[in-house]
């Protein structure tokens, strides 16, 4: 079923900055991280990266049908560290989901692994696909 | 994958690239935009980005890697390089409806020349919250030391 692509080289993208009208809360770049969204009959599963974010400042909010979800990554510098070369900076992570109705709310399931955050929205048992059986006489 | 295999930065060589990287640093200045005073901020274009910083002790480098697995990871040294390759694997449900695929998979390999030398059999790598840290301890040469002045 799950299946791995193989062979192919990763591409660089890098940081992408937030375009538009986020709200800030803290000073700082704000950059939108990277997500997959698929959907299964049973629910939909969000995967977003966010390297150098602990789960402590990690924040998912759900407020009428916008998820937000908000990550603040840790400066990775000591205090005696001179930079060097420097190809990625550290700010906030920001990004804003419509959520459809059809999701359990109380079945939201979160979970921050190795910088990925694993987002499983099930759905409600009402909005499942149900095959109606035709019956012939 | 050998012609992504960059060996930048060159350190104490002039290229074309650090009088572009000046001018640019130089019309920042003039328009007030990120001034700070940085060796380099250019970048290799390469998978991962990579960040080098240096205390009196020891270099260190950090790398964005999320969802990259130790076992996944290779971290190699020959002279005064280090070496980074592995494969980002996003397995993937065929049976699922993708609406947004915009996290990248494959195979990368980078390599950061560090401009000192350093003692290669304490480095220390470790892997946390999806970024690669690894410590390079500075050869007795590269370490700064002060000189009295009689």
């Amino acid at each position: 079923m799950a299946k791995q692509e193989e062979g192919r080289e990763i591409q660089l993208k890098g940081k992408q900055n937030v375009t538009g009208a986020a709200e800030q809360t803290r000073p700082g770049p704000l950059f939108t991280p990277m997500v997959d969204i698929c959907e299964t009959e049973n629910g939909i599963t969000l995967l977003v990266d966010m390297p150098g974010v602990k789960p402590a400042d990690l924040n998912i909010d759900l407020r009428e049908n916008i998820l937000t979800i908000t990550g603040e990554i840790s400066p990775f510098e000591g205090p005696d560290e001179q930079d060097l070369l420097i190809e990625y900076e550290v700010g906030q992570y920001f990004r804003q989901f419509t959520i459809p109705e059809l999701i359990d709310r109380n079945r939201i399931d979160a979970q921050l692994k190795e910088g990925v955050l694993w987002l499983v929205l099930p759905k409600a048992e009402a909005a499942k696909p149900r095959k109606i059986n035709i019956k012939s006489d | 994958m050998i012609s992504r295999y960059w060996n930048l930065p060159v350190y104490g060589l002039r290229t074309h690239f650090e009088e572009l990287d000046r001018m640019k640093r130089h019309l920042d200045q003039i328009f007030g935009q990120g001034s700070e005073a940085r060796m380099s901020s250019r970048g290799a274009g390469v998978y991962p980005l990579v960040n080098l910083t240096e205390t009196k002790e020891a270099y260190l480098i950090r790398a964005e890697l999320p969802g990259v697995t130790p076992e996944d990871l290779d971290v190699q040294t020959t002279g005064r390089n280090i070496s980074i390759t592995g494969e980002r694997k996003i397995p993937v449900d065929h049976t699922a409806k993708y609406h947004r695929r915009e996290r990248e998979s494959g195979r990368f390999a980078r390599a950061v020349a560090l401009p000192g030398d350093f003692d290669r059999d304490r480095i220390d790598a470790s892997l946390k919250d999806g970024i690669l840290r690894i410590m390079v301890p500075k050869a007795e040469e590269a370490k700064p030391k002060q000189i009295k002045i009689k």
